[in-house]
């Protein structure tokens, strides 16, 4: 038999690994927009938000802008009155987010072609706001419950096989281990689109270098919005993992701060490295709470890991996995 | 005819040399400063101080000390919430363990205090570079704010977790508590804005600020013709800390009077302070000031015009609110992004020609 202390500190290990996963698919989308345009997108979480949103929204028949035209005309709206399934209605998100999109790649990114990187970031820090304003004012800002039918709460079988294991159940939640399958299969299909697919190649071409893309032939407009489509995807499925977690709220846009030292630590171009950093983050500020965190006071989750990402980046600058940073005069 | 530099010759490097070398610009700011100093006290009401004026004056040094750091050293910082933390913590420490030193030696003492916070949390620059760094100075946001929040001793060990700041008179007249008059906070911190900007104006046109510019450029060329990158780095590090500790300081001790540290100073200010220097101008003093105004002005318009105008309620006001700033970031950055600094300079221009342009 294992000591207890050890036990506890194996469960805290693997629910880490659990939240890393979560966090690690929030930093998908962003690894996915700079790779293909050298955009640092601030709005991944924010994304994330807006696709649980209009999620939760479809699915219960909310009319949208209700609380607006409400305001204006002195009506009283708020449902169509009908439910949809969940896979209708993730479907129809998914519709929503490549229109999205769209309109990004055509009334932002198109104008911004050339600009200096921080010019780009700020331009997606503004589209933050805007679709967080968006969001609250097409389905109203009150906490949701969302359910597409996940399985949810503790697994019994995990803990049963535990306790007869080590005479100690561990507690882990079904939804994590559901999340850290579909973050498994999505990392397979990125990277079977990426390696086989023609658009996949057009894809890496354009990470490579646009210009040498653009001659070839290769749309960069097009290659855009089928990263931003695909980054919205990542970012309804992050928004569908955290919402069933923790009900759909402005909360939910401030993933996108929990995913950025996971960014730093993988580096800024490798989607492997956002999987790895993820779980070493997850798993190093679960640790961290659970030992250190009862000494100086709790809570630490909130900046242990932007400082161990701090630290990690003073002895490897381009994170674990990315490119590594030549410099020319 | 309103501005030109027709006529004007210098006969001396003294003349040649000076901060605004052309009569208008002297006229400009001139007039900006007797209006500020000795006709806008004399109108002061509180609403125009706390809605206003007051925030401001304290956004606009915030503004100034980012954009030596990001505007002219080119160093990204997501921090600057949590270095006014660190400002007004330090100042409501002094304020409440040295009572009889005066507030202004606090204020700068806080400044003091923040640039060593500032220094220490600039070293990785060295190292990480970029956006690597920006995100990278999110570690000292958070870690500040929950440090803050955590240990007892910075608040001194109030029930609420909140500080209040204590009464402190200066020349016989309060300048923080609930009894301050609205034309004693505004001309407190309108004297500070200035010494700074001013302080702020002759660094960049200096050796130093040419340093900074040289490092933003491209800091591997700068270092080949001999600039420290340590010292110019570090240098910016300082001084961008001094001026967001003072702004912290003011914000905490006359703007709000009690705080609590993630509501006043949370990630939002950091962004703030951004957009600021990015809509004003980055890399330019005027710039901070433009950028400063724009914001604190645009949602107290808005807000008149959504809520006071078209009746909606609040809650729906706050949401279109976002997402107008949201836009008009966008906006700018795409029509100018150089900001109201480049509007101006072109506006300057086309003055100069005006009224024969070819």
């Amino acid at each position: 038999m294992l000591p207890d202390q050890l036990l506890f500190a194996m469960e805290v290990t693997l629910n880490g690994l659990m939240a890393g996963v979560m966090y690690a698919l929030v930093a998908l989308g962003f690894v996915l927009i700079f790779k293909a345009s050298g955009i640092f997108n601030y709005a991944q979480g924010v994304l994330a938000l807006f696709a649980a949103l209009t999620l939760v929204g479809l699915q219960n028949g909310q009319i949208p802008f209700a609380h607006l035209i409400n305001a204006t005309f002195g009506t009283k709206l708020h449902h169509f009155g009908w439910t949809l399934p969940s896979v209708v209605a993730i479907a129809l998100t998914a519709l929503v987010m490549v229109g999205l999109a769209y309109l990004i790649e055509r009334l932002v990114l198109k104008h911004l072609v050339n600009q200096e990187p921080i010019i780009l970031f700020m331009a997606t820090i503004g589209l933050a706001y805007f679709l967080e304003g968006l969001g609250d004012v097409m389905w109203g800002a009150d906490i949701k419950k969302l359910d597409v039918g996940l399985p949810q709460g503790i697994s019994e079988s995990i803990e049963s096989v535990t306790d007869a294991w080590f005479g100690y159940g561990f507690f882990i939640d079904k939804l994590d281990v559901v999340a850290a399958l579909v973050a498994a299969a999505l990392v397979a299909a990125l990277t079977l689109f990426s390696q086989y697919t023609k658009y996949g190649r057009a894809l890496r071409a354009v990470a490579d270098d646009h210009q040498a893309a653009l001659s070839v032939g290769i749309s960069l407009r097009f290659v855009w919005v089928l990263v931003w489509s695909i980054a919205g995807f990542v970012a309804l499925i992050a928004g569908i993992m955290w919402g069933t977690k923790s009900g759909v709220q402005f909360s939910l846009s401030l993933i996108a701060l929990k995913a950025l030292p996971v960014l730093m630590l993988g580096g800024f171009t490798s989607i492997p490295g956002a999987i790895v950093g993820g779980l070493i983050i997850g798993m190093g500020e679960k640790l961290f709470e659970f030992f250190a965190g009862p000494l100086i006071g709790g809570a630490t989750e909130n900046w242990f890991a932007y400082v161990l990402a701090l630290l990690f980046l003073v002895f490897r600058p381009q994170g674990l996995f990315g490119e590594r940073i030549i410099e020319r005069v | 005819m309103l501005y030109r530099e027709a006529g004007e010759f210098k006969t001396s490097y003294a003349q040649d040399s000076q901060t605004f070398p052309i009569w208008w610009d002297r006229l400009w700011y001139q007039v900006a400063l007797v209006v500020g100093f000795l006709v806008l006290p004399f109108f002061m009401t509180d609403y125009w101080a706390n809605a206003v004026f007051v925030p401001f004056l304290i956004y606009a040094i915030a503004a100034i000390g980012l954009n030596i750091l990001t505007g002219y050293c080119g160093q990204v910082s997501l921090g600057t919430g949590g270095f006014m933390a660190v400002g007004a913590y330090a100042v409501y420490k002094l304020m409440t363990s040295f009572p009889e030193v005066s507030i202004v030696i606090h204020v700068i003492l806080a400044g003091g205090i923040t640039a060593a916070v500032g220094v220490l949390f600039g070293l990785p620059s060295l190292r990480i570079k970029g956006f690597y760094l920006a995100v990278a100075t999110l570690a000292a946001q958070f870690f500040l704010v929950w440090l803050f929040n955590k240990v007892p001793w910075f608040y001194n060990y109030s029930a609420s977790g909140q500080i209040t700041a204590p009464e402190r008179t200066l020349f016989g007249i309060a300048v923080t508590g609930a009894n301050t008059p609205a034309w004693a906070k505004y001309l407190f911190c309108a004297v500070f804005l200035f010494a700074l900007a001013w302080i702020a104006r002759n660094l960049t046109r200096g050796t130093i600020g040419r340093k900074w510019m040289a490092i933003r450029d491209m800091d591997i060329a700068a270092e080949i013709i001999g600039v420290n990158p340590l010292a110019a780095k570090l240098s910016a590090f300082a001084v961008s800390s001094f001026f967001i500790g003072i702004a912290g300081a003011l914000f905490f001790a006359v703007y709000l009077g009690a705080a609590e540290v993630g509501e006043a100073f949370g990630i939002q200010k950091s962004f703030l302070i951004l957009f600021m220097i990015i809509i004003g101008g980055l890399g330019s003093i005027f710039g901070s000031f433009a950028g400063a105004a724009f914001l604190v002005l645009l949602p107290v318009f808005l807000k008149n015009v959504l809520v006071g105008g078209l009746g909606w309620p609040s809650d729906l006001a706050a949401h279109i609110e976002l997402m107008i700033l949201g836009g008009l970031i966008i906006g700018f950055l795409i029509l100018e992004p150089h900001g109201l600094a480049q509007l101006w300079r072109v506006l300057k221009e086309k003055l100069r020609l005006w009224p024969f342009p070819h």
